[in-house]
Order: C-alpha cells, then sequence, then structure tokens
C-alpha cells in the first residue's frame, strides 16, 4: 500500500495571534511552528497501516526551506520519505494544485489529509485535491480500517457518524479518533536526517482568492460574578437579561 | 448575481442550519439584484420543500433518484455543480456543517470557483469581486477573504445568520441530471445517530466539563444540566484525551469550534487552545473554583465555586424557572 500524507506547518497551539502590517500578515516573530495536529493523527495511521513492510508512506508539504524542521519531524514519526514543494503556500486551491501535479504521478492508493489546518483552517485542501484526481474522497473521518483493497471509514456527521465502505484509490480528512498521535523515538530521530526528501519547484496556478485583512475578537466586558449563595440569580440573569435560556 | 443554494437534508428532514444557509442566500441574491435558486438531493417531500420557499428561494430543483437517498460525496457535489450551471449561478451557498465540509471543496474545482468555508458574516462587493469574513487561526482571528473568480462558493456557520421568514413561495421543478457512474464509489452501510443527544457544532446551547469534574462518573449533573436546558454536552480535550467522554465531545482548536447563544463551561480553567473553539459564543458563563482561571477573563457570568456544589443549585434553578414558564 503506497500512502501518501500531506502535512502542513502551522504556528503551536498555544501562539497568541497577533498581526503586522496594519493587520494584513501573521505576525511569525517569536512564533514555534510544528506539524498541524490533525496532519500529525493522518501519518501516525498511515504509518500503522504499513506497519512490518506493508507499503510506504510519503509525506509532502507545500512550503519554502523554513517548514524543513517539521517535515524532518514527520519522517522522524516515521514516513519514508518527503517532497517539499517550493513555494509559500497561498490558499487551499494553490496547495491542491501543486500536490495533484505530484500525486497523479505517484500511483498513490490513499491519500490523507488533516481535516484543516489549524492556522487558516481552509478546510479546503483535501476534497479539492480528490476532485482534481477524480479520486473519491471522504471528509472527517474519525476511524479508518483495512482489509484488503478495501477500507472502512467512519464519517463524522452531526450527532453520530456514517460507516462507509470504498476501495482504493481513495482520499480522506482525518479527524479526532483514527490514530493516538506517535511520538517519534531516537531511533526515527536519527534516520529522519538521512531520509529522502525531495525538493520540487511549483506549478503556475492562478489566484482565484486571497486574504486582505485580519481581525481579533472583540474584547468581552468584564466577568459579572454571580455568588455562591446566589446560584439561582445565573439562571434569572441569563433568561431576563441574556435572554439567551 | 444569481445564487444556488445547497439544501442539505437528514433522513429527509431539513434543520435549523438549512433554513439559515437559505435566508442568507436569499440576502446575497437581494443584495446583489439576482434570483435565488435552491437545490435539494434525495428524498425529501414536496410538502417539506416547499417551506424553502418562504425564506426566499423562487425555485427548487429536486433531485429524487434511487441511487441518491443516502450521502455520496462525489454524486452529489457533481450534481450541484450541474444544477449551478443550470442557472447560471455565480455564488453558490451551502451549510459549513460536515457534509458542507466535504462538497464545497469539490464543487469550487468543478466550477473553476474560488472557496470560502465557514463564512461569519454577509459578503461586501466591489464590483464582481467579494470579500467574505470568516474565522481564522481556530477562532482566535478573523479573516477578509477577497474572491476574486467568476463564480464564487461560501459555506455558512451554523448559528451565524438570522432566519428570515419573508412569506414567499417557490416553484418545485424535477432535475433530472445524472451523475457519472464513476462518482458512487463510496457506500454508506451504515448511520449511527444517538437520537436522543443534541448534536454539538450546531447547538445554540452547550453545557462542557473539564477536569475539575474529576471523572467520568461525575458527567450526570453535566448531562441533567444540559438536557434540562436543551443543550449539547462538550468538554475540555484533557477529559476526551483521558477517554472519560468522546473525541466529538472535545471542544477548541483541534476539536470542535462552537458559536452557540450560551457556552456554559464547568471546571475548565481556560487553557487558549479551549478558549479559540468557543469565541464566537454569545454568553460565556464559567463556573470554576479557581478565581484566577483565565477562563473568567472571557467569560460574561462567572460563579467561584465547587462545581459539585453549585451545579445541583443551577438544575434546581432550571427547573424552577421551568416551572414557571
Amino acid at each position: 500500500m503506497k500512502i501518501l500524507v500531506c502535512i502542513s506547518n502551522v504556528p503551536d497551539t498555544t501562539t497568541k495571534i497577533t498581526f503586522n502590517s496594519n493587520n494584513t500578515e501573521f505576525n511569525q516573530s517569536g512564533v514555534q511552528f510544528i506539524l498541524n495536529p490533525y496532519d500529525e493523527l493522518a501519518l501516525s495511521r498511515a504509518i500503522e497501516l504499513t506497519e512490518g513492510g506493508n507499503g510506504s508512506v510519503t509525506v509532502i508539504n507545500v512550503g519554502m526551506a523554513d517548514t524543513e524542521p517539521t517535515i524532518r519531524k514527520a519522517l522522524a514519526i516515521g514516513a519514508d520519505d518527503a517532497i517539499r514543494v517550493n513555494a509559500t503556500p497561498m490558499n487551499s486551491f494553490f496547495v491542491a494544485s501543486q500536490i495533484a501535479a505530484i500525486a497523479k504521478e505517484g500511483q498513490y492508493d490513499l491519500i490523507l489529509t488533516g481535516r484543516e489546518s489549524i492556522d487558516y483552517n481552509g478546510a479546503q485542501t483535501g476534497a479539492m485535491l480528490a476532485e482534481m484526481l477524480d479520486m473519491p474522497s471522504i471528509s472527517i473521518i474519525k476511524k479508518l480500517e483495512v482489509s484488503g483493497n478495501t477500507a472502512t471509514v467512519a464519517r463524522e456527521i452531526e450527532g453520530g457518524k456514517e460507516m462507509i465502505t470504498v476501495d482504493f484509490p481513495f482520499l480522506a480528512t482525518v479527524a479526532e479518533g483514527v490514530a493516538e498521535p506517535k511520538i517519534p523515538n531516537m531511533r526515527g530521530i536519527m534516520s529522519a536526517r538521512t531520509k529522502p526528501l525531495q525538493v520540487v519547484e511549483p506549478i503556475a496556478v492562478a489566484s482565484l482568492s486571497n486574504i486582505t485583512s485580519f481581525e481579533m475578537p472583540a474584547a468581552r466586558s468584564a466577568v459579572k460574578l454571580i455568588a455562591t449563595d446566589n446560584v439561582s440569580a445565573l439562571i434569572d440573569a441569563l433568561h431576563s437579561e441574556a435572554k439567551v435560556i | 448575481m444569481n445564487v444556488l443554494v445547497y439544501l442539505e437534508n437528514i433522513e429527509g428532514k431539513f434543520k435549523k442550519s438549512t433554513y439559515e444557509v437559505v435566508s442568507y442566500a436569499a440576502a446575497i441574491a437581494k443584495q446583489t439584484g439576482g434570483t435565488l435558486t435552491a437545490v435539494s438531493i434525495g428524498n425529501v417531500a414536496e410538502s417539506t420543500l416547499a417551506e424553502i420557499g418562504k425564506y426566499g428561494a423562487t425555485k427548487i430543483l429536486n433531485i429524487q433518484q434511487d441511487t441518491l437517498n443516502s450521502f455520496v460525496n462525489q454524486a452529489y457535489a457533481s450534481l450541484i455543480a450541474k444544477a449551478a450551471n443550470s442557472v447560471n449561478a455565480t455564488v453558490v451557498v451551502l451549510s459549513n456543517t460536515f457534509t458542507g465540509k466535504g462538497l464545497a471543496p469539490r464543487v469550487a474545482v468543478k466550477l473553476n470557483a474560488s472557496l470560502v468555508d465557514g463564512a461569519l458574516e454577509l459578503p461586501t462587493f466591489d464590483g464582481a469581486n467579494m470579500t467574505v469574513k470568516r474565522g481564522a487561526f481556530s477562532g482566535k482571528a478573523f479573516a477578509n477573504v477577497n474572491l476574486t473568480s467568476a463564480i464564487k462558493v461560501i459555506t455558512l456557520s451554523p448559528n451565524a445568520y438570522q432566519i428570515n421568514d419573508l412569506g414567499t413561495s417557490a416553484s418545485i421543478e424535477a432535475f433530472s441530471e445524472t451523475a457519472n457512474a464513476n462518482d458512487f464509489k463510496t457506500i454508506v452501510k451504515e448511520i449511527i445517530r444517538a437520537s436522543d443527544k443534541i448534536s454539538l457544532p450546531d447547538a445554540e446551547l452547550v453545557v462542557s466539563g473539564g477536569r475539575g469534574l474529576k471523572g467520568p462518573e461525575n458527567w450526570g449533573m453535566i448531562e441533567e444540566l444540559a438536557s434540562l436546558l436543551g443543550a449539547a454536552t462538550g468538554c475540555s480535550k484533557p477529559v476526551s484525551d483521558s477517554g472519560w467522554r468522546p473525541h466529538e465531545e472535545h471542544v477548541g482548536q483541534t476539536g470542535i469550534a462552537v458559536a452557540p447563544n450560551l457556552y456554559i463551561a464547568i471546571g475548565i480553567s481556560g487553557a487558549i487552545q479551549h478558549l479559540a473553539g468557543v469565541s464566537s459564543s454569545k454568553v460565556i458563563v464559567v463556573i470554576n473554583k479557581d478565581p484566577e482561571a483565565p477562563f473568567f477573563k472571557v467569560a460574561d457570568y462567572g460563579i467561584v465555586g465547587d462545581a459539585f456544589e453549585v451545579v445541583p443549585q443551577l438544575i434546581e434553578a432550571v427547573k424552577a424557572l421551568k416551572a414557571q414558564a
């Protein structure tokens, strides 16, 4: 089984977000970047599925050279090789187009992405890529089991789940539940330095959208504290003042 | 601009998010002097479809085929794109539900369209270009996205737009286009839905518990309070990571982002990753015994106290309120 996992380099979850240049640009100064947590789950499941010589896992990232520590982390976790498309990821359509150009040649049985990246949260790249490859896609899965040439997948739906079967090849976007994140061991970290990382130049892609500015959420007014001997006052306030119950 | 809206149904019924997206799409059609067409796929009764007319759709394309009774992402996306082309739609709107998130990117690629996921407000226009506000950095900020392609696809966040009954009506037409045989490779074997639970992502009220509750055996009072209020239950990441609650209840940056009218956080200290997932809530209530808990800084109402003493009293107060009503 040949698996491609699309990975993204994102600010650590604890990052306090600020912007530069009149709120048009994310301020990266002092920000620690990590492997997107959903992509980490996708990668972890891919490694489990190929354990014992049962296939290979390639990771692909669209990013400049500064994303290489994250790519090496993915190799340390257990990916066999990596591809970096040498471009700034402009938006999801751009990223999906770059990956499609490479995946077309790769004959992958399974393509996995995280359900979204935790920076721009586009939640678009996976299903766009599948459409470009004319491949079935299942978005936001929480379980992935394989038997022969067929996979059984649980897709999250409002208030429950849908159990779906699909033959390879297909693409799925991954949410929590698919796997526990794998932690690289010392051997993985050592071998990651020498695993193949191929750098590919991007193809030209038309720009369809761009972010013009960012905003921060409005500050809330100070909390109204209610005493523990007067708890029913909270319910009264929610009913008569805030009018939410 | 002509607008097409996709009507997502669950077992033949429309949910609140579907009415919201129709009202939103109708407002865009009105903003731009176009008409609104709706498209429904699957087994929905005509009387249910006719209801959609009240919210501003002038025409409803009804696609009922035996092969489309359960959801097939690729086939549904093909048909939505075909419907968009048939009415020369330049804006296509879907709900930002789990299903909508799977469909919209495929529809956008088919139409050479740009896509904005999780719109929070009506777009603004500059000629044929459109700017839409959406969340970014998992709720820590917002981004204004400018869409410059000829066709634009938007998914609307649940609870972001008011349903408006305009008292209008729509004609219903059978739409006879079919998807390709190649589009039916995913097969739904089973749908498992907890019928007694309120779905978290689009809930209007959420009661959420954290590590302060000390163990899964103490969730009875959380569920009782939620059930009395008609609220969904949520939890913090440590709680779902410890297996006290299922992953689908995890609210936060790497779980579910919610935007309810009321979010009640009980025994959750308020890590930045959790706060990101609740920042769009209209009213936040925090109950925590630690007065220094960061969650109080973003709360509208707070009680500094022990959950095991406060929550039973809240339950009694809600019962008393309901008895008055």
